[in-house]
């Protein structure tokens, strides 16, 4: 039972510390008492018995401490004592302290933030059964201008029924689905996918409610079976699960609740809210063309089998296809796979990376900043260091007392800065819903861990950095030279210009990449779209169910619908069209000049396509370059009129006239086309080029589904609500999705440029700051240092011109190497991020030219005020300051 | 004034814990009962003594309490536990066979 004794007075040795204290003195006194009472037994009086007793006794201070030394726990007393004298320290300059803790918050603050994105998103594997073994599959076109392309139903039947490396194969598509409004809800247009019946067991994983779909259900004979995600079925259905085996109804078919998926689940992303079998859901042709490709994939590799063995055996399948219809160049020859989780972020990957390595120098640059603090107490400390030394003050034990201090200091800033941090993660999380995995970033033990070994590392780096330069050897002549130092500190300083400069060249590398960036930012935003962008609404709307099975009740939708809209006051034109510019890539369709011969076999020819109504281009601000639009009378398969862009024109007629020839689409509705117009150039995507583009007239009543646009003269904004009244008239059950100014919808879709823009150069100011305050604090500290021998020197006629140009120059200094070092860091930093950069080279001349006019700026801003203090001086109170 | 070394820091605690067999004493008590038993050669310090009862109290040797002392005064009485007694009978054997060892090389050299 020894351990137990042992561990009880352990514990009291811990908790009643105060207590055994009190005891031991007690004890002491006992056994000085008793001598007391001995002596004056043996004859002697008071006075003398208790100092004889007292000589015997020794030191009772030092008795203590030794038998303290017996006791357990000792470190940790002697590191609270520590931990108290650091306290006592900072507590004497709150100032120093303030900024000094603030400085480390911000900087941890902002790495422990990116730290817990880039876990949660990129290296915490995905939620799934054995993620590694998950593949996204692609295919790789023939013209090798997309590697990584969407999926053809029908190659995906191909890969399902010849593959031998993959356990299962799933398949799954995007569908817009306008959920009914039942008993006085809103109808309501929700993202869903169709899927295979076997996603869910691919990735294996269960509904958290009901059951999964089984190969029954993925029949195009099938009743309608959907899957609800935990947020929509607590948001729309109050979280009942009676709701399974209830029918709803999507699109206007009804389709029967099987399931509830769990609340973490997000895939493909977190806005999918439900998921329906793929093969009831879509036609029978779409599943088998090999060439219309708009799917996506995922795959299990069987147990042993590399993601590479698993793209060849898919290629050999893909090459076959192909092969066996050489005269459709549209077939893939081959396939290609990322692990699913590149899959799913791949795109963020690099952006977030960069922002982790700024933060990262943000944090470099405050724990700079703090050692250079810390190095300018030192040095103002530097007499009583050397008095303790002197004393017998062990090395250790001022180093330890050194990083203490430190440590404090960064275990307060990363304390605020976990605050910050969780802060701006839930800010991020709210923000930015359509970034990857959104749903996965939560702040938790692990990056508590982070921040404390985040914490130990910058007390560690600022505290050596500052000990460092407080060496024995130097200490003690500090003590000689106290009497006059005419020219003290100049020595001293050298560690903390050294650390100036490194500041200053990181902050010049951030500050170019935030330029550079800005500089993107800018371009993208004032990129021509080739269309009006000032007071144009726009909105989005999907026509399903028997009410449009037709395309001649399509067509007199959307007549009406314009009609109405152009009817109401205010609005000075409206169109409508499958998508607008900037919203996106949308679809393309091979085509074939009538009055050209025919191509070669496996040349392809396409463009990407738009249906529109004859007034969209006019709505939309598109110029109409030559001819005219389509005839607003011609319906249906009267509809044989098509306009082609202007880039168009010139690639596909080169040195002839477009117009009067004909276009042959490859798809559906093989019939010539006429060409009656040529449009200007839009752009689909603000970052990109224009592309050819071939508009198809909307009254062929080809398309369910597209953007109603709406000009005015002013205010567009409050047209929003007639319009979508006039939609409510025509049809109840239509929900209206997406309504954005044709602003918006371009702010919306330059979101990643702008937000890594805007943190990069917040970053980037930061580091500015410090850099400035640093170079401020160091010319102070010069300057005060230095008080008597620039007395000495304007007294014997030193011009004050001249002092405040030599100070300026002493300051400027280090600004001025770190500047050469920035740049040149910033070149290289620059390549780096040259995939992030729009219309902007890495070496964008203006970039760097502001940078170091701005740095520069600021340095002297920094240094102006205490250059000017030290040319001021007046020379007999400097004299006398000492 | 520096620690003790270790054989007489080991000597020490064996002094102590033979002195406590018979019955708890306090510090003073201790030292002053070392002193007769040793017919003053062995003039134990303060500075050792109590250092060394609190670290075999840590150890779970010995055990305190506090108790009225001869003159009426509260003063920390230590006790031998099981386990002291058990290290006790160890370290008098050790000292047993390292004074017999001693003795033989001192007597017969």
């Amino acid at each position: 039972m020894r351990w137990l004794t042992q561990l009880r007075m352990r514990m009291q040795m811990l908790f009643q510390r105060g207590r055994a204290g009190a005891q031991l003195d007690e004890e002491l006194r006992f056994h000085l008492e008793q001598q007391i009472a001995e002596n004056i037994a043996a004859g002697m009086n008071s006075d003398e018995a208790r100092f004889a007793a007292l000589r015997a006794f020794g030191n009772p201070a030092l008795l203590r401490e030794q038998a303290r030394a017996a006791w357990s726990w000792t470190w940790l007393e002697l590191l609270w004592r520590d931990i108290c004298y650091g306290a006592r320290t900072l507590k004497r300059s709150p100032g120093f302290a303030a900024i000094a803790i603030l400085v480390m918050a911000l900087g941890i603050g902002a790495n422990v933030a990116m730290f817990t994105v880039v876990r949660s998103v990129l290296l915490k594997p995905l939620p799934f059964l054995e993620p590694d073994r998950l593949v996204a599959l692609y295919e790789h076109s023939s013209d090798d201008q997309f590697p990584y392309n969407d999926i053809a139903g029908g190659v995906f039947a191909e890969w399902r029924e010849q593959n031998r490396s993959f356990s299962s194969l799933s398949l799954l598509g995007e569908a817009q689905l306008n959920l009914a409004g039942a008993a006085g809800q809103f109808p309501e247009r929700l993202r869903g996918v169709s899927c295979t019946w076997n996603l869910l067991s691919t990735l294996g994983v269960k509904p958290a409610l009901g059951r999964d779909f089984t190969a029954a259900d993925d029949q195009p004979s099938a009743n309608g079976t959907v899957l609800l995600s935990w947020g929509l079925w607590k948001r729309r259905f109050g979280g009942d699960p009676a709701i399974l085996n209830q029918t709803i109804h999507l699109n206007r078919q009804s389709y029967t609740v099987i399931g509830i998926m769990p609340a973490w689940f997000a895939y493909p992303d977190a806005s999918t809210q439900l998921w329906t079998p793929i093969y009831h859901d879509k036609p029978a042709q779409t599943m088998a063309t090999l060439d219309s490709h708009q799917f996506q994939s995922v795959g299990r590799l069987k147990p042993g089998i590399t993601a590479a063995q698993g793209v060849a055996d898919l290629s050999v399948i893909t090459r076959r296809l192909h092969d066996q219809h050489l005269n459709d160049p549209f077939i893939s020859k081959a396939a290609n796979i990322h692990p699913l989780l590149e899959g799913m972020v791949g795109d963020i990957k690099g952006p977030l990376y960069f922002l982790f390595a700024a933060t990262s120098c943000v944090l470099l640059i405050a724990c700079l900043n703090v050692a250079n603090l810390l190095v300018a107490r030192a040095a103002a400390r530097r007499k009583e260091l050397a008095i303790r030394s002197a004393l017998g003050g062990g090395r250790l034990r001022l180093l330890r007392e050194r990083l203490m201090e430190s440590f404090l200091l960064s275990a307060a800033g990363g304390s605020l800065g976990l605050l910050l941090a969780y802060g701006a993660v839930q800010w991020l999380v709210r923000t930015r819903q359509d970034l990857g995995r959104v749903e996965a970033i939560h702040v938790d033990g692990v990056v508590a861990l982070f921040t404390v070994g985040l914490i130990v590392t910058c007390a560690l780096f600022a505290g050596l950095i500052a000990s460092w330069t407080v060496r024995d050897k130097r200490l003690f002549a500090s003590l000689q030279d106290s009497a006059r130092s005419s020219s003290g500190g100049q020595a001293h300083t050298g560690m903390r210009r050294a650390l100036l400069a490194a500041e200053v060249g990181l902050t010049v590398v951030l500050l170019v990449a935030a330029g550079l960036l800005l500089k993107s930012y800018a371009r993208l935003r004032s990129s021509d779209m080739g269309c009006a962008t000032q007071n144009v609404l726009t909105m989005r709307l999907t026509l399903f169910g028997g009410r449009y099975g037709e395309p001649a009740q399509l067509v007199n939708f959307y007549s009406a619908l314009l009609t109405r809209v152009r009817a109401l006051p205010g609005v000075e034109a409206a169109g409508f069209v499958q998508a607008v510019p900037g919203q996106g890539y949308w679809e393309d369709e091979g085509f074939a000049v009538v009055e050209h011969p025919p191509l070669p076999q496996g040349r392809l020819q396409y463009a990407m396509l738009r249906g529109a109504d004859p007034g969209y281009f006019a709505a939309m601000g598109i110029p109409m370059l030559r001819g005219h639009t389509f005839d607003a009378n011609r319906q249906l398969d009267q509809a044989n009129q098509t306009v082609i862009s202007e880039s168009f024109a010139k690639q596909y007629f080169p040195g002839e006239d477009p117009l009067g020839k004909h276009l042959r689409t490859l798809g559906a509705g093989a019939h010539g086309y006429e060409i009656v117009g040529v449009v200007g150039d839009t752009r689909y995507s603000v970052a990109e080029d224009p592309r050819p583009m071939q508009y198809y007239p909307l009254s062929a009543g080809l398309w369910n589904n597209g953007t109603l646009v709406i000009r005015s003269a002013h205010d567009v904004e409050q047209m929003a609500l007639p319009v979508q009244r006039v939609v409510q008239e025509l049809d109840r059950d239509l929900p209206v999705s997406d309504v954005l100014t044709m602003d918006q919808l371009l702010g919306k879709s330059t979101l990643d440029a702008s937000f890594d823009a805007t943190l990069l150069a917040a970053f980037a100011a930061l580091s500015l700051l410090l850099a400035g305050v640093g170079l401020f604090g160091v010319l102070s500290y010069i300057v005060a240092q230095r008080t008597s021998e620039i007395g000495i020197r304007i007294a014997l006629g030193a011009q004050r011109e001249q002092v405040l140009r030599q100070m300026l120059f002493d300051g400027l200094r280090p600004a001025l190497f770190g500047l050469a070092f920035g740049l040149a860091a910033s070149v290289g930093a620059a390549q780096l991020i040259r995939s992030m950069l729009y219309g902007t080279q890495p070496l964008d001349p203006a970039v760097f030219a502001a940078v170091a006019g701005t740095l520069l700026l600021v340095a002297a801003l920094a240094c102006i005020a205490p250059a000017w203090r030290a040319s001021r001086l007046d020379p007999m109170r400097a004299l006398r300051t000492e | 004034m520096g620690k003790p070394n270790d054989l007489v820091q080991g000597t020490l605690d064996l002094l102590i814990l033979r002195t406590l067999s018979p019955q708890p004493m306090h510090g003073w008590a201790i030292a002053k009962r070392i002193q007769q038993l040793s017919s003053e050669v062995l003039q134990v310090q303060q500075g050792s003594l109590y250092p060394a009862l609190h670290r075999l109290e840590q150890q779970g040797w010995i055990e305190a309490k506090w108790a009225e002392s001869e003159t009426g005064r509260q003063a920390k009485f230590y006790s031998l536990t099981a386990a002291g007694r058990g290290q006790l009978e160890k370290e008098t054997a050790n000292w047993n066979r390292l004074s017999a060892a001693i003795d033989l090389i001192v007597t017969e050299a």
